[in-house]
């Protein structure tokens, strides 16, 4: 398949009092057409930043993208003017934020909220816009559209604003959505429906969709491919099926245990987490990871390519793992 | 909201009963005879003792404030020592021209302080920012009555672009027909259609306006501009923005709607301060209005037109903060 969005070498780094830290550093990420890629990371791993970078949306300084490029179909994004941006984002590339509590604005209703963003991406006017944000409402499933256009965004759960705010989303009527953690803040049940509700309408609307999480289970759910995120860096990506069932990456392993029980293990794990972080040479996760030798602290492990749609970024394949 | 206004209004009342209380208490402590003021210099002692007979002064203080409580009742504030007319005419008579000047400040004050908040927060730490903040706290910190006198140097004696002071010139008290309508002179020569008194008016107006203007310009524009940089970094804006929705729209619509319930705030309470700043500005412009009014009264110890311009101004203070008060709980998100 053609693949729509194409990242390159991409390198993004932060201005701090202490020199400049690199957040995000990714060769090679492509995503098909209408295809849902799944991207996951603790946090920290600069999973939001990438999402920001896409509609060049970072604040410059402290963020400074270093290198690289980012392709959105025929678009090239990075040397896009910000009136050429204005443009492109909502039409084309549209964000689903984090947060259900602080993405809508306070001092106006959800009508007005909705309406905006259709008569700025879809040129409808009056009463076409108003009949277009109710039948966005309704897409996300929520009960007595005409009611919830007029209410403001405290009178609303948690729930009903995250699917406020992927109506507002959807409404942009763009071809490319990203999803930055769209569950976080939500009880588990409510994050069930607001997924389920994801993955039916990246299937209706054939959008092209970058899910961001910090939960394996949960982009599997709505993802054909993923990604694991480590500091700024893809360590392994596939099929989500074939990483699930045989993950290659330590990191990923980690991230597929079963919570700790014994004393032992917790203790694994509270060493693991104290360590030091950030690698100026070397493999990323060296600090972390229980196979790290020498090698690992001096060169950037190398891509190892297992099956046709799985690949990892480590120096050690255990047996059989690079056969299949 | 209904309970809300009543209970706003009885804590006004309250508050002007204790303002009431405490000058006229003052203005009888002071060593100074209003029964003198009343008859003249030259009256026998007999004619002082009729005229304390007729002021009330001879009954207790408490007494006196009773009879004077009971009289602004039936809008009656006494009458002036001076003059020997109703406190209340006279008020009414020097009102216009000061509201004239206090609202058209206070318009002006608005306009430009907003936009110059929202042109220093949309270019933080760049020389529009630098020059702005430089021009508010300027503006907050300097002297009325010396800026008065600096802009009264500038326009007047450098430039000659603008008359030093009064209401009208000479000429066109003299020749030109000076409408009077409602007292406002700029709305009187509108509605009469009489134009060549209106410039003259206007060109009147323009430095006591600016002079009073400058303070609570400075206030709104700093406030704003720290509201808006709050906001400017608050997670729905960057969602705004990535609905492609131009920077524009966002600034002066998405943002500054959220940053208006500091502002109020502030513009209600700098238009308590400007009533009182008129007081200054007037009497450097020599604007005919409530500052030269009471400034005359606080001179020759008039104290009924002092207490009937101090209660004026209490009065003007608690409405302007009800105000504020309403239209801050008109935030969708307040509750009361």
């Amino acid at each position: 398949m053609e693949d729509y969005i194409e990242i390159k070498d991409l390198k993004i780094s932060f201005k701090s009092y202490d020199g400049q830290k690199r957040v995000v550093d990714i060769d090679e990420l492509k995503i098909a057409k209408g295809e849902a890629y799944g991207l996951v990371g603790e946090s920290g791993s600069g999973k939001s930043v990438l999402a920001l970078s896409l509609l060049k949306l970072l604040t410059e300084p402290p963020a400074v993208i270093e290198s690289g490029s980012i392709r959105i179909g025929n678009l090239n994004i990075l040397p896009k003017s910000e009136r050429e941006m204005e443009n492109i984002r909502g039409k084309k590339i549209a964000m689903i934020f984090q947060d259900p509590m602080s993405t809508l604005n306070p001092v106006f209703t959800v009508g007005q909220q909705i309406i905006k963003v259709i008569a700025k991406n879809q040129n409808l006017k009056g009463k076409q816009a108003r009949q277009k944000a109710l039948e966005m409402i309704e897409l996300v499933k929520l009960p007595d559209a005409e009611q919830i256009m007029e209410k403001y965004p405290h009178e609303l759960s948690g729930g009903q604003r995250q699917r406020v705010i992927i109506a507002i989303a959807l409404a942009c009527g763009a071809e490319f959505l990203i999803a930055d953690e769209p569950t976080r803040n939500l009880d588990v049940t409510i994050q069930a429906g607001i997924l389920k509700l994801l993955a039916e309408l990246q299937k209706t609307l054939k959008v092209t969709v970058l899910f961001i999480a910090n939960n394996l289970s949960l982009v599997s759910l709505t993802c054909r491919r993923i990604g694991l995120l480590y500091h700024g860096q893809i360590v392994e990506q596939g099929e989500v099926r074939e990483i699930l069932d045989h993950p290659v990456h330590p990191y990923t392993k980690t991230l597929l245990q079963p919570l700790p029980q014994t004393e032992e293990e917790k203790e694994a794990v509270r060493r693991s987490l104290s360590v030091q972080e950030n690698a100026d040479q070397g493999c990323p996760y060296q600090f972390r990871c229980p196979r790290a030798e020498e090698i690992c602290k001096k060169e950037m492990p190398p891509v190892h390519q297992i099956g046709e749609n799985h690949e990892v970024h480590c120096h050690f394949l255990e047996e059989g793992e690079s056969a299949r | 909201m209904k309970n809300f206004i009543i209970k706003r209004i009885l804590l006004g009342v309250v508050v002007l009963l204790g303002v009431v209380a405490i000058t006229f208490v003052v203005t009888r402590v002071i060593p100074s005879n209003p029964a003198l003021q009343w008859v003249g210099s030259r009256a026998t002692a007999e004619q002082i003792a009729a005229a304390e007979e007729e002021l009330g002064l001879n009954k207790p203080i408490p007494v006196q404030l009773g009879i004077y409580l009971n009289d602004m009742l039936h809008g009656d504030l006494g009458y002036s020592l001076k003059s020997h007319r109703p406190v209340v005419d006279e008020i009414m008579e020097n009102l216009p021209p000061t509201l004239e000047l206090v609202l058209l400040g206070t318009i002006f004050a608005i306009v430009a302080g907003m936009a110059l908040g929202v042109l220093t927060a949309s270019h933080k730490n760049k020389w529009q920012d630098h020059l702005g903040r430089f021009f508010s706290v300027g503006s907050v910190s300097l002297p009325t009555f010396w800026v008065a006198l600096l802009l009264q140097l500038l326009f007047y004696g450098v430039l000659k672009l603008l008359p030093i002071g009064g209401r009208l010139s000479m000429d066109a008290q003299l020749f030109g027909q000076v409408p009077d309508v409602t007292g406002f002179l700029l709305l009187d020569c509108l509605l009469t259609g009489n134009f060549s008194v209106f410039g003259d008016a206007l060109s009147h107006l323009i430095l006591p306006c600016i002079t009073l203007a400058l303070y609570p310009t400075g206030m709104v524009a700093r406030m704003t501009r720290s509201a808006l940089l709050e906001i400017l970094n608050e997670d729905y804006i960057k969602a705004a923005q990535s609905y492609g929705i131009k920077r524009k729209i966002i600034l002066w619509k998405y943002a500054l709607k959220n940053s208006l319930g500091p502002t109020v705030t502030v513009v209600t309470l700098s238009v308590g301060y400007t009533l009182v700043n008129t007081f200054l500005v007037e009497s450097v412009f020599n604007w005919p209005g409530l500052g030269s009014y009471i400034s005359d009264a606080v001179m020759n110890m008039d104290y009924p037109a002092i207490m009937g311009v101090t209660l004026f101004s209490a009065c003007a203070y608690v409405v302007l903060n009800m105000i504020a008060d309403i239209v801050v709980a008109l935030d969708p998100r307040v509750r009361i």
